[in-house]
């Protein structure tokens, strides 16, 4: 387990690379979902870049798009694709490697971007595998400022209406959006509540922990006729102070200054990880 | 005069190919009964699948439902499903490439009275104008037979309209001359070419009867295939005529008269006139006395021809 934690600030500096290379990305998101991430495709999700059409295979959708910094550094490391590639790529003119995931690249199923989209396809997804009595199991994670869009709430009745318990949806709770915290904007704390009214099985657990992440995710496996939400507590910007809970960094990109801090803070959360 | 509306036509054809095809799904947003589904849903509630009035859910679940394979057919009132969840049909089934049908039902004015709200004049423009979104507007029950079974051929998203009543046949069980993404040329003529889709399809053949009384020979293109446009048969036919009239139950912009007038500009000018919808919410009446009003009818469109010549 101590791998995978320091594997996580090890992508979490290849997401740097990426955003520094491509004079872009939505950089703090991907530093809040990164132990999502590193969870579903190291430990929980039956996913093998050799055989990307198993009709068995668990299939993700990266809801909130915009975090697909942090899904390409992961993708890599699970070997879809070389990160060189992504990080000499990255927006590039003719690009594959866009500011949202295609799937026109290997191990990406649908496309996003637009928010709102990830629970109602994973929805039908789901709804699919029932009716063929599929072993396989679907996730998508979403930001907490897209639950202010209709569609998740739509989807989110009919989950609970198909009794999709092959269903597991996340939310990246990482508190800000664009226009500041997620309070002010369009209150979000009684996310558990809400759900649980839909029907769903709520999960509540410290989203940068990898052991709470794979309990919940585990214990959603048991859960039967209803679908589950895993809420990841996280931290927006999370590696180093700089990015830290600061609204600012949904979309930023460092200085070399700035660079340097962060590498040097991943760095030393990467060697406590290993030392843990 | 023929009772089977083409969404019933729809619906027969469903039944008979998902007897043996199990991926076969229709999905509908409380609009069974609207879209003619009620027996599919009946006869196979394993393939059946209510989302309830939520069209953006109706769309994504139809793609991530393509994505594990099945062929999703999701039928809903075509003022709602061409717009409401516009963004799903653009994202989910265009952009990620899924293998759905849309629907849209009681089409263009078919619902009449009920408003603006419910009237679909911009569909044929908003799905056109989504890279990997084809537009078809059959013009009876046996093409649009024919059209659904060559959809369940292919592996790409589609988006179909049909109007609410049933219309006059064109075609018949035995003659009913079909070729994917091929207008069909119902006659041939070298003064006017008349292009219809849809409903419109029969007054512009209906036209042509009354101008060839008046010494008039009109071409008519049953164009159901309004993208991709079949623009060889626009260029066969306009070629050797003097002038073309476009006819379509649609605002006049970016339908198949906006289109089509690009293709003869491009390669055989001619004088084109787009007889469609006015840029207005429609007058209030039943589709015929709507369609009079315009003069989207085949004294209309032969008058527009006789003016033109």
């Amino acid at each position: 387990m101590g791998n995978l934690k320091a594997k996580a600030y090890e992508l979490r500096k290849d997401v740097l690379d990426i955003v520094m290379a491509g004079k872009g990305g939505h950089i703090g998101g991907d530093m809040s979902v990164m132990e999502i991430l590193v969870t579903l495709y190291f430990k929980e999700m039956n996913i093998d870049p050799e055989h990307t059409e198993d009709p068995n295979r668990d299939l993700f959708v990266m809801s909130k798009g915009h975090s697909v910094e942090a899904l390409y550094a992961v993708l890599a490391a699970k070997g879809f694709f070389p990160i060189e590639r992504v990080i000499s790529e990255f927006s590039k003119f003719g690009s594959s490697f866009i500011g949202h995931p295609n799937n026109k690249l290997p191990g990406i199923e649908m496309n996003t971007g637009s928010l709102g989209h990830g629970l109602p396809v994973s929805v039908g997804m789901a709804l699919a595998g029932k009716m063929d009595q599929k072993p396989y199991r679907v996730y998508t994670v979403m930001g907490d400022g897209e639950l202010a869009e209709g569609s998740v709430w739509e989807a989110a009745m009919a989950a609970s209406q198909f009794g999709l318990d092959n269903l597991c949806a996340v939310i990246d709770r990482n508190r800000l959006q664009i226009s500041g915290n997620t309070e002010d904007v369009m209150h979000q704390d009684d996310v558990q509540k809400r759900f649980e009214s839909f029907g769903w099985k709520v999960f509540s657990v410290n989203g940068n922990d990898i052991d709470e992440l794979y309990r919940a995710f585990e214990e959603a496996k048991t859960v039967k006729n209803v679908p589950s939400l895993v809420i990841a507590n996280t931290i927006k910007g999370c590696g180093s102070s700089v990015m830290e809970n600061k609204a600012g960094w949904h979309h930023k990109v460092p200085t070399a200054e700035e660079y340097e801090q962060i590498s040097k803070d991943l760095e030393a959360r990467r060697e406590a990880a290993v030392n843990e | 005069m023929n009772k089977i509306p083409n969404r019933q036509a729809i619906c027969d054809v469903l039944m008979e190919k998902a007897k043996t095809d199990k991926d076969i799904v229709v999905l509908c947003s409380d609009s069974r009964g609207s879209a003619s589904l009620t027996p599919f849903a009946n006869a196979f509630p394993e393939q059946f699948i209510e989302v309830g009035i939520a069209e953006q859910d109706l769309v994504s679940i139809s793609a991530g439902l393509a994505k594990c394979g099945k062929k999703p057919f999701a039928a809903s009132p075509a003022s709602f499903v061409s717009t409401r969840s516009y963004e799903q049909a653009k994202i989910d089934l265009a952009y990620s490439n899924t293998n759905v049908t849309l629907i849209g039902i009681s089409g263009g004015i078919s619902y009449g009275a009920l408003g603006m709200s419910h009237h679909s004049a911009q569909d044929i423009a908003a799905m056109a104008a989504i890279p990997n979104m084809r537009v078809y507007l059959p013009s009876d029950r046996f093409q649009t037979a024919k059209l659904i079974g060559a959809l369940l051929e292919d592996e790409k998203p589609a988006y179909i309209r049909v109007g609410r009543n049933a219309v006059e046949d064109i075609y018949s069980e035995e003659d009913c001359p079909f070729e994917m993404d091929k207008a069909t040329v119902l006659c041939e003529g070298t003064d006017a070419v008349i292009i219809a889709c849809g409903e419109m399809v029969r007054p512009a053949f209906d036209a042509a009867k009354l101008l060839r009384d008046k010494g008039v020979n009109a071409s008519v293109l049953d164009m159901y295939c309004v993208k991709p446009l079949d623009e060889e048969a626009i260029v066969k036919a306009v070629r050797d005529a003097k002038v073309v009239v476009t006819v379509e139950e649609h605002s006049p912009f970016g339908g198949l008269g906006a289109m089509t007038a690009q293709v003869v500009g491009r390669e055989c000018p001619r004088k084109i006139v787009n007889l469609s919808l006015p840029d207005a919410p429609v007058i209030t009446g039943t589709s015929k006395e709507v369609f009079d009003y315009y003069g989207l009818n085949a004294e209309g469109i032969a008058k527009k021809v006789m003016e033109l010549l």
